[in-house]
């Protein structure tokens, strides 16, 4: 394999040259896991926008050892790599990253995450959840929003969009008695390094959930990806919190100028079906009271 | 060494003394008493493979899939629905060109579901790249193993080693039972190339993705890769013969009293032990009966069968699978090399025995004119 760019004057381990569209949020979120892994870091990729964009032959973005096998087993491909470290006794000082977008995890992925979890082997499963099958052109998935328009849920005369309700996978990690569990998003940086950083600290299994806006997927201004990310956590919808062993250890709070689930929704043309009727405004209503349980459950609210 | 051994065991036993690092299944019947031994040998101190516990066989084979990329030596075992639900994973580790081994205890498909023993699961995954091996007894099975992980790590290439479930897998016999350090001196360590593997050092990027303008190209290289697997695979029977005074005539096909045979019955599999006994019976009473056994069905032997076939009258193959809509696999598959009349014949599906008697009917049978697919059922 050649670098895509051999004149390249960066040294991301996942470097620029890549095809994915300007603005996106998960080519963003996953140079920064990338590089807060470090060199010393195996990354084994689902199917997907992330591993479609990054190596295609004879190219490849990236500058760590890597590897795409099937769209739902970068988990158990991971296994094996872990038990491989161990027998070579070197399980201390190389990362096992398996990531995934969201139907990679949430749905065709899910049992063998559950397997990798159970087993407690030594590896980090990230998952950039754009909240829809972006790579086959916006279909739902298992972490799509309710009340999103996507190619197979389409906001139609009879009914607004998707129905389902997200999965809540962090919960379902936590089930698994993990010893860490978090969430955050593209809007915050700086925390996706911290946490994959922490993450990479703790013991056998770990999981990290970043919400990625997906510009032709969500239907949106580019320059407004860091931004949503942003006000999916200030709106309570998209909480940023670690969690040890099932406890919550940090919660990042929502501003105390209360930011309204519309305002998170207004500039995504996936939700515009929803300004437009009662029908719609009784849905974003049902978002909110989801936004605000959230920031009850989480401890979100600044006294 | 000699032994009284059940055919799992056996294997078992010939895979640690292979000394994969990681091994990780599924529990299907009739493979499992293989991974339970492998499970007891770690247990008790006896092996250092890490035994990982896969929750599905789609997972066990992704976890020695990642095992082997990672630059260890790994192996598994199916059977049946296990092996169908391995299927994605099978052609992705063909297509990576990632050296593995895994046994087939051979049993039917559902519907009806039936655990018992034919041969339609491994014949339904044959153009996925893996080099497939039949053997026809429990010590063949053993000396196949050996072998396969050699050809396996000589050709980057994943190798099937296939035996009877049940008829094999279940069955005591008299074993020769290799000694570690022949094995050993045998089968060398695996040792991959700095760039074979997932290796900080040499970081490389492995399942890429291939557009029209490179696809058909790398799918031809591996055509053609499976197709070098030929001499390996030959080359290997005569090196273990060599040193184990054990081998299956070229490797991929052998004779049984097979020079002046007029009727000759081909097959693949444990069912190759009671056509022996019938033209030995046959023989005796100076009937020109003979046998042609396939050892190899990935890559296909057409050149050595038509060799071996050139003087037969009679042609009847046997087997334990079928094509739905056309005929049996290995009978459809010989006929493609042989430009005279080929009686295929189906036996022992789902556990029906294929006595003596069956055998005998289609000795008959072969000479008939009527070429057409024909069932047989024991008396």
């Amino acid at each position: 394999m050649q670098r895509n760019n051999t004149n390249s004057k960066n040294k991301y381990l996942l470097s620029e040259g890549h095809t994915a569209c300007a603005g996106c949020g998960e080519l963003l979120a996953a140079r920064h896991v990338a590089e807060a892994a470090g060199p010393n870091t195996i990354i084994l990729n689902s199917t997907g926008c992330l591993e479609v964009t990054t190596s295609q032959y004879p190219n490849s973005s990236w500058r760590l050892p890597w590897m795409h096998s099937l769209f739902e087993n970068s988990s158990a491909v991971a296994s094996g790599v872990a038990a491989a470290l161990k027998y070579k006794k070197q399980d201390k000082n190389i990362n096992v990253i398996a990531q995934a977008g969201d139907g990679g995890t949430f749905d065709i992925g899910m049992g063998l995450i559950s397997g990798l979890w159970e087993r407690k082997d030594n590896v980090l499963v990230v998952c950039y959840d754009n909240e829809a099958y972006m790579n086959t052109g916006v279909q739902a998935s298992g972490a799509t929003s309710h009340g999103a328009s996507t190619t197979t849920s389409p906001a139609g005369k009879a009914i607004p969009g998707n129905m389902l309700f997200k999965k809540d996978m962090p919960a379902i990690a936590i089930a698994h008695d993990l010893s860490y569990v978090a969430q955050t998003t593209c809007g915050h940086i700086a925390d996706i390094e911290k946490k994959v950083k922490k993450a990479l600290t703790m013991p056998g299994a770990k999981y990290l959930q970043i919400l990625c806006g997906c510009t032709p997927g969500w239907n949106y201004d580019t320059k407004l990806t860091v931004k949503l990310g942003k006000l999916a956590q200030q709106s309570g919808l998209y909480p940023v919190f670690e969690a040890e062993y099932g406890e919550i250890t940090t919660a990042l709070k929502v501003p105390k100028k209360k930011v309204s689930v519309e305002e998170f929704l207004k500039p995504q043309k996936r939700f515009k079906h929803l300004f437009k009727d009662e029908k719609g405004k009784d849905l974003i209503k049902q978002l909110q009271v989801r936004a605000d349980k959230n920031i009850e459950k989480y401890n979100l609210a600044t006294e | 060494m000699r032994k009284i051994l059940e055919g799992s065991h056996a294997v078992a036993e010939a895979v640690r003394m292979c000394a994969p690092g990681v091994v990780s299944a599924y529990p299907i019947t009739p493979q499992t008493h293989i991974v339970e031994r492998l499970a007891d040998f770690k247990a008790n101190g006896q092996a250092d493979y890490e035994y990982v516990l896969g929750e599905s066989e789609f997972a066990a084979a992704s976890i020695v899939e990642g095992a082997v990329a990672a630059g260890v030596r790994s192996y598994s075992a199916t059977s049946s629905q296990g092996l169908l639900l391995m299927a994605e994973v099978l052609f992705n580790i063909a297509g990576m060109r990632l050296p593995l081994v895994l046994s087939v205890a051979n049993r039917a498909i559902s519907a009806p579901i039936n655990i018992w023993n034919d041969q339609q699961d491994a014949v339904t995954v044959r153009d996925s790249g893996w080099i497939m091996l039949y053997a026809e007894d429990n010590q063949e099975a053993i000396d196949m193993h050996i072998q396969a992980f050699k050809i396996s790590e000589r050709v980057k290439l994943p190798v099937m080693v296939n035996m009877d479930g049940y008829v094999l897998t279940h069955t005591y016999e008299p074993l020769d039972m290799p000694s570690q350090a022949d094995v050993k001196k045998y089968l060398p360590a695996y040792k991959p190339k700095a760039n074979e593997f997932l290796n900080i050092k040499n970081p490389r990027t492995f399942g890429a993705f291939a557009t029209p303008e490179t696809y058909m190209e790398l799918r031809q290289e591996l055509y053609e890769i499976v197709e070098s697997s030929r001499k390996v695979i030959n080359q290997e029977n005569r090196i273990y013969k060599d040193q184990f005074g054990r081998g299956s005539g070229d490797g991929f096909t052998e004779g049984y009293k097979l020079n002046d045979a007029e009727t000759v019955l081909v097959s693949f599999g444990s069912v190759l032990g009671t056509m022996k006994d019938v033209v030995d019976e046959l023989r005796e009473k100076g009937e020109k009966v003979g046998i042609l056994k396939v050892r190899c069905l990935r890559p296909f032997p057409g050149e050595e069968i038509k060799k071996a076939l050139e003087k037969a009258k009679n042609i009847a193959v046997v087997e334990k699978c079928l094509s739905l809509g056309n005929e049996g696999i290995l009978g459809g598959e010989v006929k493609q090399h042989i430009d005279k009349p080929v009686k295929n014949f189906v036996v022992g599906l789902g556990g029906k025995d294929a006595t003596k008697g069956v055998i005998k009917e289609i000795v008959k049978k072969a000479k008939g004119t009527d070429k057409k697919l024909e069932f047989i059922y024991p008396e």
